[in-house]
This record gives C-alpha cells, sequence and structure tokens, in this order.
C-alpha cells in the first residue's frame, strides 16, 4: 500500500496532519519549515519534534520525496531528468541553464491528452495526473535546486488539465511558509482551457503563457484539437478583460512550421488578434516529431517572422533550442518508450 | 481563495433550459435533451452546467438540426461533479447551455467518421440531420451494447456502417481496435476527408497512422474529448 506523502501538502493539510497524530496546530508550521526550507531527507531529520511524534509520522507517512532515475546532459549543457511516479510510471524534467539564470521546465501530467499534432508528449496519450508533491519535487530533487532562477511549467502534459495540482504546487513554492519565491520566477503554459485559465488568474500571480501556433481557426483546429472547444479567439478575448498590471506577464508562444504558419499573412492576423495586450511572442522553431508531417524553417525565415511583428510593436523574440541532442527541447519530452517496456 | 460565482461570471452567456427526456441508452450513458431554441451546425459543441457553482463542461451536440429536441451524449463520470447531477436530472429540471459553437464542420463531399465510445456523438447529428451520402462510419467499442444508434446508423449506412469491438467476439463485427482495424485496411482514398472523434489517445493513433498512409493532415480533422 502507498503510504500518504508529506511532500506537497499546503500549510492546512500539513495542521491537520499534526492533530491527526496528537500535535498541537502550529505544529504544522514546523513541518512545513523542515519540508520546504530545510533540506531533509528522512521524516527522522525533523528534530525539534518529539520522538514518539516522528515515530506516529514514520507510520502513516513517506516523506514524498523522488529522486530522479536517470539524467542525460546535453552539448548544450542542458540537462534532461528522468523522475518515478507514485504510480510506477515516469515523467521527465529538463533544466536549461543560461549564463545569469537556472530555469527549470517542470512537467504536470504523465503524458498528455491534448493530441497536439506537433508535440512527441501528445503521441503517448494521457496516463494520469501528477500530485503538487510529485510536481515540486521536480525542482527539489536536481543538483541544481538551490540555484534555481526560473521555473516554467511546459514540461509533459497540459498544466489547467490537472489545476489542482499545479495552484498547490504554485502556493507551496511562493507562500512564506513554502519556498517563498517570487510568482513573477514562474510562468505557466496551457493551451488555453479557458475556465481553468479563469481560476488560474484569480488565484495565482505567476505569469502566464499561451500557446498560439497560428491565429487562423482551421489551422490550428489541425494542428491543436482544443481549438474547437476553446478557440484561440475566445483564449485572447478573455486575457484582454484581465488587468495583468505592471508586473504580471502574458506571453504567446509560437511554434513557427516551415510553410504554414511562417506568412505575411499570420503576421498581419496575430497583429490584428493580440491588438490592444501588452504581450510579447516567443518563437520557437520546430523540433522535428517522428511521424509528423511538419518541418522546421530555415533561420532566415525564423527572423523574418521575428522582425515582422516588431515591426508590428508586438515584442518578439526567439527561444535558443536547447537540450535536442537529447530529446529535451519544446515538445519533445516523452516516456512513451518507458510504458511500452512496461506493459 | 476566489468564490465559485466568480469562476462563472464568465458564463453569463448560458441560457436556462428545461429537460425534456434524459434516457439511459446503454448502462451508464445517457441522452439528454431539451427543446431546441438556436439554430446549430452538426459538429458543433455547447456548455452544459447545472449550476453556476463548477464551470460548464463542453459536449458534442448529437441531435439532427432539424428535430424538435437537441440533446448531448454523456457517460457517468463517478468522481465527476456534473454528470452524476445530469443522471439523475428528470423532465422540467433545470439545465444552464450556452449557444452553440465549434467548427468541427462536415462538408457534403466523401468523408470517413471514425469515433469510440461517446465520440460518435458528432456523426449521429450529421446522420440525422439528413447527411449519409459517401460516407463511412467506423465505431469502436469495448462492449457490444456500446454502439450507440446501431440500428438507425445500420439502416442508412449498410455496408458502410462497420464496428469494431475490442472486448469479445460478435456476429458482424470486427474483433479488435479501430487502430487494428485501420491497420489491415489497405488503401485509404486521398480525396476523402477524415473526422476522428474520441478520446485522445484513440485521436492520436488514428491520426498517425492515415498520415503514415497518406493522408494529408490538412484532410484530417480532430475533436478530442478530455
Amino acid at each position: 500500500m502507498i503510504k500518504d506523502q508529506l511532500f506537497g501538502k499546503d500549510l492546512n493539510e500539513l495542521q491537520e496532519v499534526c492533530l491527526s497524530i496528537g500535535l498541537p496546530k502550529y505544529a504544522g508550521r514546523q513541518l512545513a519549515e523542515w519540508l520546504y526550507k530545510k533540506e531533509i531527507n528522512a521524516i527522522d531529520e525533523m528534530s525539534n519534534l518529539s520522538k514518539k511524534a516522528r515515530e506516529l509520522l514514520n507510520e502513516k507517512f513517506d516523506l514524498g520525496l523522488s529522486a530522479p532515475s536517470k539524467v542525460q546532459i546535453s552539448i548544450d549543457g542542458t540537462k534532461k531528468y528522468l523522475f518515478p511516479t507514485l504510480h510506477n510510471r515516469f515523467i521527465e524534467t529538463a533544466m536549461i541553464p543560461e549564463e545569469e539564470r537556472k530555469t527549470v521546465c517542470v512537467s504536470t501530467q504523465v503524458g498528455c491528452k491534448m493530441g497536439c499534432l506537433f508535440c512527441m508528449t501528445g503521441k503517448q496519450g494521457f496516463q494520469g495526473q501528477l500530485t503538487a508533491g510529485e510536481i515540486v519535487n521536480q525542482i527539489r530533487s536536481i543538483s541544481e535546486f538551490r540555484n534555481i532562477s526560473n521555473i516554467v511549467y511546459m514540461g509533459m502534459g497540459e498544466p489547467f488539465d490537472n489545476l489542482e495540482a499545479v495552484l498547490k504546487s504554485l502556493d507551496i513554492l511562493t507562500s512564506e511558509w513554502g519556498y517563498a519565491m517570487s510568482p513573477r520566477r514562474i510562468t505557466v503554459s496551457s493551451i488555453g482551457i479557458i475556465p481553468a485559465m479563469i481560476r488560474f488568474l484569480n488565484e495565482s500571480e505567476a505569469h502566464l503563457a499561451i500557446s498560439l501556433h497560428t491565429p487562423f481557426d482551421s489551422e490550428r483546429q489541425k494542428l491543436m484539437p482544443v481549438q474547437i472547444a476553446y478557440p484561440i479567439a475566445e483564449v485572447v478575448r478573455e486575457i484582454k478583460s484581465w488587468d495583468f498590471g505592471r508586473q504580471r506577464r502574458v506571453s504567446f508562444e509560437y511554434i513557427l512550421f516551415k510553410g504554414l504558419n511562417d506568412t505575411p499573412l499570420h503576421v498581419r492576423e496575430l497583429s490584428r488578434l493580440l491588438s490592444g495586450i501588452r504581450c510579447r511572442i516567443n518563437l520557437i522553431r520546430f523540433h522535428a516529431v517522428p511521424g509528423t508531417p511538419l518541418e522546421s524553417p530555415d533561420e532566415e525565415t525564423v527572423n523574418n517572422f521575428r522582425e515582422q511583428l516588431n515591426a508590428k510593436d508586438i515584442t518578439t523574440t526567439v527561444r535558443a533550442s536547447r537540450g535536442q541532442d537529447i530529446y529535451a527541447a519544446c515538445g519533445l519530452l516523452s516516456t512513451k518508450e518507458l510504458i511500452s517496456a512496461k506493459l | 481563495m476566489a468564490k465559485p460565482e466568480e469562476y462563472s461570471r464568465k458564463e453569463q452567456n448560458l441560457q436556462s433550459v428545461k429537460v425534456v427526456s434524459n434516457l439511459e441508452i446503454s448502462p451508464g450513458v445517457f441522452l439528454i435533451s431539451w427543446k431546441r431554441s438556436v439554430v446549430f451546425i452538426p459538429g458543433q459543441v455547447v456548455k452544459l452546467a447545472v449550476d453556476q457553482l463548477q464551470p460548464p463542461r463542453i459536449y458534442s451536440i448529437c441531435s439532427g438540426n432539424n428535430s424538435d429536441l437537441t440533446g448531448v451524449l454523456f457517460n457517468i463520470k463517478e468522481d465527476g461533479y456534473l454528470t452524476p447531477r445530469l443522471a439523475t436530472a428528470i423532465e422540467g429540471d433545470e439545465l444552464l447551455v450556452s449557444n452553440p459553437y465549434g467548427s468541427f464542420h462536415f462538408e457534403d463531399g466523401p468523408e470517413y467518421w471514425i469515433a469510440t465510445g461517446t465520440g460518435i456523438a458528432p456523426f449521429y447529428s450529421k446522420l440525422k440531420s439528413g447527411f449519409s451520402g459517401n460516407k463511412i462510419v467506423i465505431h469502436g467499442a469495448r462492449h457490444f451494447n456500446q454502439f450507440y444508434f446501431k440500428d438507425e446508423f445500420e439502416r442508412t449506412l449498410g455496408a458502410n456502417y462497420i464496428r469494431c469491438c475490442s472486448g469479445g467476439p460478435s456476429a458482424g463485427i470486427y474483433q479488435g481496435h479501430v487502430t487494428q482495424y485501420l491497420l489491415e485496411q489497405n488503401k485509404f482514398p486521398k480525396d476523402y476527408k477524415y473526422y476522428l472523434c474520441g478520446k485522445s489517445m484513440m485521436v492520436v493513433d488514428v491520426r498517425d497512422l492515415l498520415i503514415s498512409k497518406g493522408i494529408s493532415y490538412n484532410n484530417i480533422f480532430s475533436e478530442i474529448y478530455f
């Protein structure tokens, strides 16, 4: 039987844990301190709890930390970590080092239900939701943990399809009783599930990134089936109705596919669609996925597209492709082979 | 924490309708209907809720666009909020429904309609709206009693209605998954459109399979239930 996990519980839950084993409610803060401020690896290390309390905790709970079972290192320094999950499945996490920062790209689901044509994760289908603990563990249990500057929820899975766990993980990362990180260092990326996006905007202060990829309905529908349920025009309309203030950022991810979404017509329509939003576009070169009839554009096309958007007053950057040689780059994370191996 | 009503503040466009019928057409699968008041295109979806406490969920319309009633097909998710409540709805109960929307539209030309489970809904809507010429329907299900509306599909499409049952052998039905059936087919016409509807794994697998057999992704249209 799998024991309940302490890591990944919020302050209220930790206070309930304390009450359940006869400790006073305020001891919940002590637990949070041990879990999220000090880097313990066992319940027995919670030295300001009585031996009896630690025994009771050990009886009912696991600490809930899980070390990566494999690490791959790219020639550009990007690392890809493989983590086992609670139900004997696997997820991948990327750590992207840059000159002045280290960004961790976390997964939120085992696989994904969204079925985007260009994504490796989508090709493995959906095998399960991650808990908040499993999401935060991807940050806590890597060797760069102390030097992480930014977190992006852009790994395997659709974060807004696992909203409760995602919100709870954000709470742990940003609360004073948790890791006390600034929400401005965290970006959650979604394909735009509107009801979940509204809740996220209400309940979190982290940045929002939306996977756009084409402004045209019929094109987006072929690339991203979610377009039928949540058309990008509606997603953008919703975003326009929110005040993001000066600190919070909304950005749009735009994977460039050769000859498909890289024309002047796309620039014009993007400009029209995003008019009135203070945002930026991140251009991403498509990373070829086996069996997908899409191709990556050349460097000149990417730069031209960026310049055309900048000329329309849309701040546009080209995201460097990192970790492509170890399949850690955008859209390439997948543990499909491990599912097949298990079956 | 935001209050529940804040979550649904953006769903002000939901209209109140009254349930006219709620039929359990197969164990755990219901066709719930209300009086049709707006025009829709077969393949479109509606947002559906029973109250303002939770955001609505999206369902494909599962009725003809000339019918008096508009309906959707759903199966009960035991741990869900909406479907257990929908399953107990009776005539006269209130539902909150959006206007139809979405672009999973069909054309008049030759088409494959490929579905699993309740993914048959948009294709049934099309069939009931009078479109059946040059259509080939492939429906996959685990059990024999999950081929919803089989009599109507069979009567209208004859040999162009193909059932794939993964749960066990039945006379006149292909035994195996939809993907297995498709894999065994040698030729897919390139001038057909391919419409896929169902859970993501089936849609992704079928889409990849069709592409590997030379069908342009421009001719493949997918709707995923998530």
